[in-house]
């Protein structure tokens, strides 16, 4: 709003040099002798609008539809063959309207930095002051302004790999992209909130599948994050006690088994764990007979969670050992003197402790599990698969589902759906750790 | 002598009971992986634990036998994208971290919590759209497009990094301004010689991930197999129709890569513990 108004005042206060730059980018910097800076701004907007007028507008105005005209054959009189006709294609529409917004946006940012430029260099000249010439220009670029120089490639980076992409994707969430409409074969369009009632209602298979699915990824989440951290904290305990010696060696053994690439370690399990795998060899020697740690629905989810304890318990041992370290020496000694044992010691002290000062890093864990990939992936491939189930089994976590919808099935729209609900689980979580987090209230506390 | 032998405790038995224990349970999984890689006979399963026969067939094979599955030009390959995701990822997130902890400017904040909501989305999500965009840019398939793709959007993991500069102390820019610095000098100059651990350990995050991550690639190369890299390929060598033959070529590929990683991981983890506990225990 704040924007608006200033556009109209500058325009009632501005001269007429002033004037003409609401019209004639970088007039108010030419006019007044900054040649060059106001020649940029000239050919930026010159190139604006040569793209917009010759791809940009055409785009747009296919964008409420996403493309009507289908690719056809037609029959060629004079070759005597069938020819296609090129039609229109969603996905390109889709993808090059939201690339032309994302520009569009880019546009008004520098055309309301050239009004402001141009009104800033009319009060210098009232005032009677000296505008800065080019070199000047420059070199506040790597003094008062080198924000500007550090972000500009990041941010060219993160807009084209990341912004544009999920705008992209947020935006087919609301289209009928599946595997019955994939362009230029078949143009999908806008269907609203269709794929949401789906997901939730509207869709028995489906919904039961995300009901189940989503109950499975928080109890996973919960385990994998809490048996992660208590039995970590443990080891780290132990390792840490007065009197273990060796300690360096102890902790390389665990350290090793993060360093091993962790698409390597997991097949490596998967295969270990397999109905004929080493596993059950082992168990047949004592006598147990094979144990379907994969392929039963229940056996398998309590596997991936003992797994998953493997795969994680180091990487909690190494983060916990350094603020075990700093937890008051005189707190266990009173504890000591009182006769508390070690389970109490753990319980009352330790434990809350710990959980005081490290619940941002508990509940970043417990996001990160909820999108815990590889573990799934690589252990289970989400199976066994379930026929209660759409395109998913019974380990499948909402981001493999997610997965597996995009990649095996190319149900874009679905996928895509499910993306904003773990978004918006995630975003919940992380919300929480952002107002518990003292680290970003006390940014500056060290400084 | 025997005044300073440290006393016999009951308690530390029982811990290096557990910890013995525990370290088997750990490393039993890796030296599978070791005995498999050696092994003579091939095949996914064997009804037995020990190899009959050992043989380094498995090693030399992967360098030999290229036909099908090409070890030595994935490794070229993952080095390739790994050098350059890793000097230009480093470049990155060093310009944002800094930036957005120790410069003051308006929309600071804004860009933090833009940063912090777009970390949130599922990264699979954008998956097939980022291939859309390379294909519209001309580079679908090829090793540059890899690169994009893993340190294209590096800018967004400056947590981390922030949470290290944050800790220096602003005294030392104070100087330098007054002893005529300007704030590019100072970053080059004064806080990042300052900077090795998180320097060395952005560097370190950034070359690694090209060698573990199969699932970008997976979808960037299809079906362009000259252009794979390590993690891709071995994954392969595994799949259902490979594996009966593979499986024991897939181990050794698997050691010769760890290997490097696990150096690398152990002289780094304690920058990685430094950098991941940063902001949560300063507080």
């Amino acid at each position: 709003m704040r924007f608006i108004k200033n556009y109209f005042m500058t325009f009632a206060a501005g001269d007429i040099i002033t004037k003409i730059s609401y019209l004639i980018m970088g007039a108010g910097c030419f006019l007044r002798g900054q040649i060059i800076k106001g020649l940029l701004f000239l050919f930026l907007q010159a190139s604006f609008i040569v793209y917009l007028f010759n791809f940009g507008l055409g785009q747009l105005k296919l964008l409420p539809t996403l493309g009507t005209a289908t690719r056809v054959e037609v029959w060629n009189e004079e070759l005597q063959i069938y020819e296609y006709v090129q039609g229109d294609n969603s996905m390109l529409i889709l993808l090059f309207s939201v690339m032309t917004i994302i520009i569009i946006l880019a546009f008004l940012v520098i055309y309301h930095l050239n009004i402001k430029t141009a009104y800033n260099n009319q009060l210098t000249k009232e005032r009677g002051g000296k505008l800065n010439n080019m070199i000047r220009d420059i070199r506040s670029l790597f003094d008062s302004n080198l924000h500007v120089t550090f972000l500009t490639l990041p941010t060219i980076g993160v807009v084209t790999f990341t912004i544009l992409p999920l705008i992209f994707m947020i935006l087919i969430a609301f289209t009928n992209y599946d595997q019955s409409h994939q362009p230029p074969g078949n143009l999908f369009t806008w269907v609203g909130l269709e794929n949401f009632r789906n997901i939730f209602w509207n869709d028995p298979l489906q919904a039961r599948t995300f009901v189940g699915i989503l109950q499975w990824t928080l109890i996973w989440a919960f385990f994998a994050t809490f048996s992660n951290y208590i039995l970590g904290m443990i080891l780290a305990l132990m390792i840490n006690k007065k009197g273990i010696r060796l300690k360096k060696l102890w902790r390389t053994i665990f350290v090793m088994t993060i360093a091993v690439p962790q698409f390597v370690s997991l097949m490596l399990m998967s295969r270990l764990l397999a109905d004929q795998g080493a596993m059950n060899v082992l168990l047949g020697y004592l006598g147990i007979g094979p144990i379907q740690f994969l392929t039963n629905a229940l056996y398998a989810r309590i596997t991936v969670i003992v797994v998953n304890i493997w795969v994680g318990v180091p990487y909690t041992m190494l983060i916990t050992s350094g603020i075990l370290m700093n937890i008051p020496a005189d707190l266990y000694e009173s504890a000591r003197i009182d006769g508390a044992n070690p389970v109490k010691t753990f319980t009352r002290i330790t434990l809350p402790y710990m959980l005081f000062v490290t619940t941002p890093y508990l509940i970043t864990q417990f996001v990160g599990n909820i999108n815990n990939f590889n573990v799934i992936y690589l252990l289970t491939g989400g199976g066994p698969l379930s026929l209660d189930y759409y395109q998913a089994g019974k380990t499948d976590l909402l981001v493999t589902w997610l997965y597996k919808l995009t990649v095996n099935n190319q149900d874009y729209n679905l996928a895509s759906a499910i993306g904003i609900i773990i978004f918006a689980i995630s975003a919940a979580m992380s919300l929480i750790v952002y107002n518990m987090s003292s680290s970003t209230k006390k940014e500056e506390t060290f400084q | 002598m025997k005044t300073k032998r440290r006393k016999f405790s009951f308690s530390n038995l029982a811990i290096y009971i557990i910890l013995s224990a525990m370290s088997v349970v750990w490393i039993m999984p890796i030296l599978w992986l070791i005995m498999t890689s050696f092994r003579g006979e091939p095949g996914a399963w064997t009804p037995y634990i020990f190899p009959k026969e050992y043989t380094v067939a498995n090693y030399t094979r992967l360098f030999t036998e290229t036909g099908l599955f090409n070890y030595p030009r994935w490794f070229i390959n993952t080095l390739i994208v790994a050098v350059f995701t890793c000097v230009i990822s480093t470049i990155l997130v060093l310009m944002t971290s800094y930036t957005l902890s120790r410069l003051r400017f308006r929309g600071r904040k804004g860009i933090m919590n833009i940063g912090l909501i777009l970390g949130m989305f599922p990264g699979f999500m954008s998956m097939i759209a980022i291939y859309f965009i390379l294909k519209a840019m001309g580079l679908s398939q090829s090793l540059t497009a890899l690169v994009l793709v893993y340190s294209g959007a590096a800018g967004l993991g400056y947590f981390i990094a922030k949470g290290f500069f944050d800790t220096i102390p602003r005294v030392l820019d104070e100087a330098a301004i007054v002893d005529g610095a300007n704030q590019n000098t100072i970053f080059w100059r004064i806080i990042l010689p300052l900077s090795k651990p998180i320097v060395v350990y952005t560097v370190l995050m950034s070359f690694i991930a090209p060698w573990v991550d199969f699932i970008f690639v997976s979808v960037i190369m299809k079906d362009n197999y000259n252009n794979y890299t390590i993690a891709l390929g071995l994954y392969q060598m595994i799949t259902r129709e490979n594996i009966y033959r593979y499986f024991t070529q897939f181990c050794a590929g698997a050691v010769l890569i760890a290997i490097p990683i696990t150096i690398l991981f152990i002289y780094m983890q304690k920058y990685y513990v430094e950098g991941v506990t940063g902001g949560a225990v300063k507080g």
